[in-house]
């Protein structure tokens, strides 16, 4: 079943990264959105993007955006385009093509991310030229790496559910991408509209929490939560099921 | 391997109220270019995902290399190759690449991989254009490469769903010249579905004719064609007009007559003896030039034995 999910993964990956059959029109297409994240931001920001853990919060969004626009494309895109009645006529099981596509989903948003960082820290380093070699803070690193593959993970399971609702590619990644949005922005929004006394004391009791055990719990969250819309994701993902579509 | 590539019996399956396959029971030899025909919404897609497992049967069985659909279906979709409604190839990608894939799929080794995407790039003239994106590709490339796709892991079986629906005539006659050839190189059985008769005649050695989810009919193509034509007559001569073809049409033997051009054709009843129909003809002054019995071509069996059963 890896072997075969790992085929799915060359597959999905290649159309992503060999657009037209050539990995150099890929590059400039992908070049817009390395040098906003690996560039632009850094500029924007500075030194302080290795030294305050919190200022690399905006490559955590790169994972999620792009996870839920490759599972988009990668399911509802492959019922539009009339391959995937073909895919399962293939001696592929139902589980591969699906671990498949979530994990090819997973590798392009994170690696996107890892790449984006690692350009940013040279653009840093370039930038700050006389003082000596900066280096992403450690914790920085494990949040970012791990809550970004998290992340990842949740939006693509999340994202197959969706898609293998969803008509076309554009309807199944516009529900995503609102997902997404209000995920982050209700919460923002409902801070915004809190009375002051409530706001301060909020803040008042996030600063009093250990953050360690916060991390943990929030990565148990996650983990719990990916495994759970796997399994409502293959339990979705027939193809007797898929066939009538 | 068993004798018979695909083996059905009362074969069913509904969608709601509508049943699209209707107690299907078929046999289909290892080896033979088998034609399923039918009209469009006739049951042949639906029997080809039966086949392949990828529905459920209503009610029925069905062996497919002698695995159970049912039971097995991974198995099937193991040994069978298939080209559906759609070409189903990446258009974005190029074609090495579409054939790379589906070569991966199979747990083709890297050296096999190569070797055999380049053996039927070669044999349907397409390995100089390897690199070419899909999409910008003529209907007629795409479905030579489809086809290639599913002959990669050199199959038992290869299902073919309307091959050549789309294309025009001369890309038509060329994928049907590619696929007897490759039929015929690689051994495999082919179970093709089609509603063009002429394609039928030409590629298959075994036709079926399915309507309304029924099987009307199972032979060779000239099986079919002696059946629809016995009881069929062409008679050309000179006095040949509307008066005589109303007299024939008087006689309790006729149970059709047509009249075109100083040709008159005429279907007779079952067992009933030509004979007197000629001397009719001859008694009436009519100078016979021909008569010719029995020789319907497959369109005409096709549309007996579909007219006969709406």
């Amino acid at each position: 079943m890896i072997a075969d999910a790992l085929t799915i993964v060359w597959k999905d990956l290649r159309g992503l990264l060999f657009v037209s059959g050539s990995l150099k029109k890929s590059l400039r297409g992908l070049a817009f959105s390395l040098v906003i994240f690996g560039v632009f931001l850094p500029l924007q920001i500075g030194p302080d993007l290795v030294r305050e853990p919190a200022a690399i919060l905006p490559f955590a969004w790169v994972p999620l955006l792009l996870a839920s626009s490759v599972i988009a494309d990668g399911i509802a895109g492959e019922r539009e385009r009339h391959t995937l009645e073909t895919l399962l006529a293939s001696r592929l099981s139902d589980r591969a093509i699906l671990v498949g596509k979530i994990l090819a989903a997973v590798v392009y948003g994170w690696g996107f991310m890892v790449v984006s960082a690692m350009l940013g820290l040279i653009t840093v380093n370039v930038t700050n030229a006389g003082n000596g070699l900066l280096m992403y803070d450690p914790l920085a690193i494990v949040l970012l790496g791990g809550f970004g593959l998290l992340g990842a993970s949740f939006v693509a399971c999340g994202g197959a559910l969706v898609a293998l609702r969803a008509p076309t590619v554009r309807q199944a990644a516009q529900n995503m991408n609102l997902a997404i949005f209000a995920v982050v922005l209700i919460p923002a929004i409902a801070m915004g509209i809190l009375p002051q006394d409530i706001r301060r004391q909020l803040f008042e009791t996030l600063s009093g929490l250990d953050w360690a055990t916060i991390g943990v719990g929030a990565a148990v969250f996650l983990v719990v939560a990916d495994l759970l819309l796997l399994w409502a994701a293959l339990a979705r993902f027939q193809r007797a099921r898929l066939i009538l579509d | 391997m068993p004798d018979l590539a695909i083996h059905t019996r009362d074969l069913t399956r509904d969608f709601g109220a509508l049943r699209a396959v209707d107690g299907l029971s078929l046999d289909v030899p290892t080896g033979v270019i088998f034609g399923f025909l039918g009209p469009n919404g006739s049951g042949k897609t639906t029997t080809i995902r039966l086949l392949l497992g990828l529905l459920e049967p209503t009610a029925g069985v069905a062996d497919v290399l002698g695995h159970d659909t049912r039971t097995d279906a991974g198995a099937i979709r193991e040994r069978c190759g298939a080209l559906l409604e759609h070409p189903g190839l990446y258009e974005r990608m190029t074609a090495q690449d579409n054939l790379d894939f589906y070569a991966r799929v199979w747990r083709l080794s890297s050296v096999e991989r190569q070797a055999r995407v380049r053996e039927l790039l070669t044999g349907l003239d397409l390995w100089e254009r390897r690199r070419e994106i899909v999409g910008a590709w003529s209907r007629g490339m795409k479905q030579k490469l489809a086809v290639a796709r599913t002959l990669l892991h050199r199959p038992a079986l290869v299902f073919l769903d309307e091959p050549t629906a789309g294309l025009d005539p001369i890309a038509a006659a060329a994928l049907r010249e590619d696929l007897t050839a490759l039929a015929r190189r690689e051994g495999v059985t082919v179970f093709l579905t089609t509603h063009n008769l002429a394609e039928a005649e030409k590629l298959c050695d075994l036709v079926g004719v399915i309507n309304r989810g029924g099987l009307l009919a199972v032979g060779r193509p000239d099986e079919l064609r002696s059946r629809a034509g016995s009881g069929r007559m062409e008679i050309t001569g000179r006095g040949i007009d509307a008066r005589i073809a109303a007299l024939v049409h008087a006689q309790p033997a006729a149970a059709s007559v047509e009249l075109d051009d100083g040709k008159l054709t005429l279907r007779l009843r079952d067992g009933v003896d030509t004979a007197p129909v000629v001397a009719l003809l001859v008694h009436e002054g009519v100078a016979i030039d021909e008569v010719r019995k029995g020789s319907a071509d497959l369109e005409e069996a096709f549309m007996t034995l579909v007219g006969g059963e709406a």
